[in-house]
């Protein structure tokens, strides 16, 4: 199967920095939507670890600094009632599918008015009706769990496609192998975004695997393939639009690979003691999505700056009020733990928690 | 020639009574639930044409159609992924694991995605995990599994195991339809054993989960059982009738949840305690029930607890060593009789 290169990153002119490309449908509008989507991703993170500081987190923080623009162009080309199923880095693309900060804030806060209640941490839940399939830690999993989601989609004769992130490490897994292979033979429409981030926690991708390119893999399944510049928004919302139209009219699944780079460590505790000097410095003052876009919106007349820092001002107002409404939740009921494993309304009375029965 | 061998293929309908094996009553179980909700489906490997490895689906694709008997790829953990993405979507998967030994390549999607979801995020999994477990066929390592105990101490999975074709029906279909994820071990030595041959009710019925069901009645002494072991428990108590000793046995039907009822109830009665399976000894499910009755029934009880199972080793090949690592009919006459002298 053919590897499509057009939307691989490209060096800049010598001296000229980096922009994104021109060539695309995306109205003015929808431009300035995806800005505030990557500025909400970004700010939001920084919110979380401001909170992580103030001990209010109590578990890991995860960021995906500087690989924002991978989620949130793939993401923003798909329709309402599709699927996602996020990893960890990918806080933008939640967004895109209409959750709010207030719903992960609380959900890093471990509090009642999370979607979970306080059972699961972060990105660890889903709305059914929103297309969102939170992911589980098991790296890999979700992307038989989605195959099925479009099976179910199939046979309910129902219009759908699915997109599923995968990291450089979890393409290394093989539940990643055994979904990507069924998902492919079945003709299924699973559009799969492998985030070449260069590290999966301490481990370098050359580490990682013998392929130079993630998306070689597509051969093995019998798929087509494309390598897209993961730090250009707007070339990640092309890639994933086209890849969609493939699959919508039934050629079946798609594997992309996003060039980009994790700024942050694995977790917030993570002191990247194991990367080399410099790359960090050059990737955020050379290649970083939002200072791209930016350059992108000014340089297409798009947008002013004061137009950019309206929006920026109006998120900011955004995360503020839903930080108190997070902050403001209680925490969960201790008895809480018991309930939920099954559904206890039915159950016989040897699962049901000790607290129904007293 | 060989157009001369193929049989003209033709779905044949299961009876809805009349007398079945096991492995008939749960064909028939599958037909009739996947009549009555159009979102049943089943999903495993060789389980279309061929009609799985048991022939337990055999003839289903040709009345539901593929769309509805999906063959996969060798690949257990896109099978149980494949299941639980489309019962998130509201679909009721039945997924058969090709011999259940090869549930350890589905067990992370199994504890950690099915097992939880509804836990963590309130969305169930209404689906079917179902495959022929089980000791005593000369299949050696990796095709006799007795897998209970890997999943008892996973919250969010219940677990089944029948011993009659009345009750192979009944709780595949009360499988099929439980909101939540259901495990279904058939003891493959039982699927044609002529002596499990029996008549079933023409009407739709359910065996409840978690509902254990006496199938001998005594006084003095109460063998907990499951699967194939309840037929070794019954002819040991035929024996041990002979010497005087009146066994009760319980067949236990569920695993997960356990019906602390019935088995309370019948140590209670007996006060004697003897818990049989197949599964190896140590971690076994007999460990768990052994400490309930203790816990719960202690002053009832006129003797230990004793449990009888297979040796801690893997299940081996050649039938005497098979034999020796299994119970035997003689190790649980000797092990009650033991009980009973107390």
């Amino acid at each position: 199967m053919r590897i499509s290169t057009k939307y691989a990153p490209r060096k800049p002119p010598e001296g000229k920095p980096r922009s994104c490309i021109t060539d695309t449908s995306l109205t003015h509008e929808q431009m300035l939507e995806l800005y505030r989507f990557l500025k909400l991703t970004r700010l939001v993170e920084e919110r979380i670890v401001n909170l992580y500081r103030q001990t209010k987190v109590v578990g890991g923080v995860y960021r995906s600094l500087g690989q924002e623009a991978t989620a949130v162009g793939s993401a923003y080309a798909l329709r309402p009632d599709d699927f996602i199923t996020p990893i960890i880095r990918d806080l933008g693309a939640v967004f895109v599918k209409g959750i709010r900060p207030r719903e992960i804030l609380a959900q890093y806060m471990a509090k009642a008015w999370g979607p979970s209640g306080g059972k699961d941490l972060n990105v660890h839940f889903g709305y059914l009706d929103k297309g969102f399939l939170g992911p589980i830690s098991h790296l890999g999993d979700m992307i038989p769990v989605m195959t099925g989601i479009l099976l179910g989609a199939r046979m309910q004769k129902k219009d759908i496609v699915g997109l599923a992130y995968i990291g450089d490490g979890g393409a290394s897994t093989g539940a990643f192998y055994e979904g990507m292979n069924f998902a492919a033979v079945q003709r299924l429409p699973l559009i799969v975004i492998a985030e070449y981030n260069h590290y999966a926690y301490s481990t370098p991708t050359s580490s990682q695997t013998a392929v130079r390119n993630l998306v070689e893999r597509a051969a093995a399944f019998g798929i087509p393939g494309y390598i897209v510049d993961g730090n250009d928004v707007v070339a990640c919302y092309e890639v994933t639009k086209q890849a969609i139209d493939y699959a919508r009219k039934g050629r079946g699944a798609v594997l992309i690979e996003a060039k980009t780079y994790r700024r942050k460590g694995h977790a917030e505790h993570d002191d990247q003691r194991y990367v080399p000097a410099g790359e960090i410095e050059y990737w955020e003052k050379h290649n970083d999505p939002i200072d791209r876009f930016e350059k992108f919106l000014l340089d297409q007349k798009v947008a002013t700056q004061e137009k950019l820092d309206e929006i920026t001002a109006a998120v900011m107002r955004e995360i503020e009020e839903d930080s108190e409404w997070a902050e403001s939740s209680p925490m969960p009921e201790p008895e809480g733990a018991a309930y939920g494993v099954f559904d206890n309304s039915i159950v016989p009375p040897a699962f049901r928690p000790k607290v129904l029965e007293s | 020639m060989s157009t001369a061998l193929k049989k003209e293929r033709k779905p044949q309908r299961p009876p809805r009574g009349g007398l079945a094996t096991m492995v008939e009553a749960i064909r028939a179980g599958i037909w009739e639930e996947m009549e009555r909700d159009p979102a049943v489906f089943l999903i495993g490997e060789d389980v279309g044409t061929y009609g799985g490895a048991f022939k337990v689906t055999e003839g289903i694709i040709d009345h539901f159609g593929p769309e509805r008997v999906i063959d996969t790829p060798i690949a257990e953990a896109a099978i149980v992924g494949a299941a639980c993405g489309a019962a998130l979507m509201g679909m009721r998967p039945v997924a058969e694991f090709q011999f259940i030994d090869f549930i350890s390549c589905g067990f992370d999607l199994l504890t950690n995605y099915a097992a939880k979801c509804r836990y963590r995020w309130g969305a169930n999994i209404p689906a079917v995990f179902r495959g022929p477990c089980g000791s005593g066929v000369r299949s050696g390592p990796f095709h006799s599994l007795n897998p209970e105990s890997f999943f008892t101490n996973t919250a969010g999975l219940k677990i089944v195991e029948p011993s009659t074709a009345y009750d192979a029906k009944g709780l595949i279909k009360a499988a099929i339809r439980d909101p939540d994820p259901v495990l279904y071990f058939e003891h493959k030595k039982l699927y044609r054993l002529p002596r499990l041959r029996e008549e079933l009710p023409e009407d739709d019925y359910i065996v409840e989960i978690g509902k254990a069901r006496t199938r001998r009645e005594g006084r003095d002494l109460s063998i907990i059982t499951f699967g194939a072991q309840v037929l070794t428990a019954l002819d040991a108590a035929e024996e041990l009738e002979k010497e005087g000793l009146d066994v009760e046995v319980i067949d236990l039907r569920t695993l997960a949840p356990l019906d602390k009822e019935a088995i309370l109830g019948s140590v209670k009665k007996t006060s004697r305690a003897l818990i049989l399976h197949e599964a190896s000894l140590t971690g076994g499910i007999g460990g768990e029930i052994a400490a309930i009755i203790s816990a719960e029934a202690f002053e009832w009880l006129d003797a230990p607890v004793v449990r009888v199972a297979s040796l801690d080793t893997p299940v081996p090949y050649s039938p005497p060593l098979e034999d020796y690592y299994l119970p035997q009919v003689k190790d649980v006459v000797d092990a009650a009789r033991k009980l009973a002298a107390y």
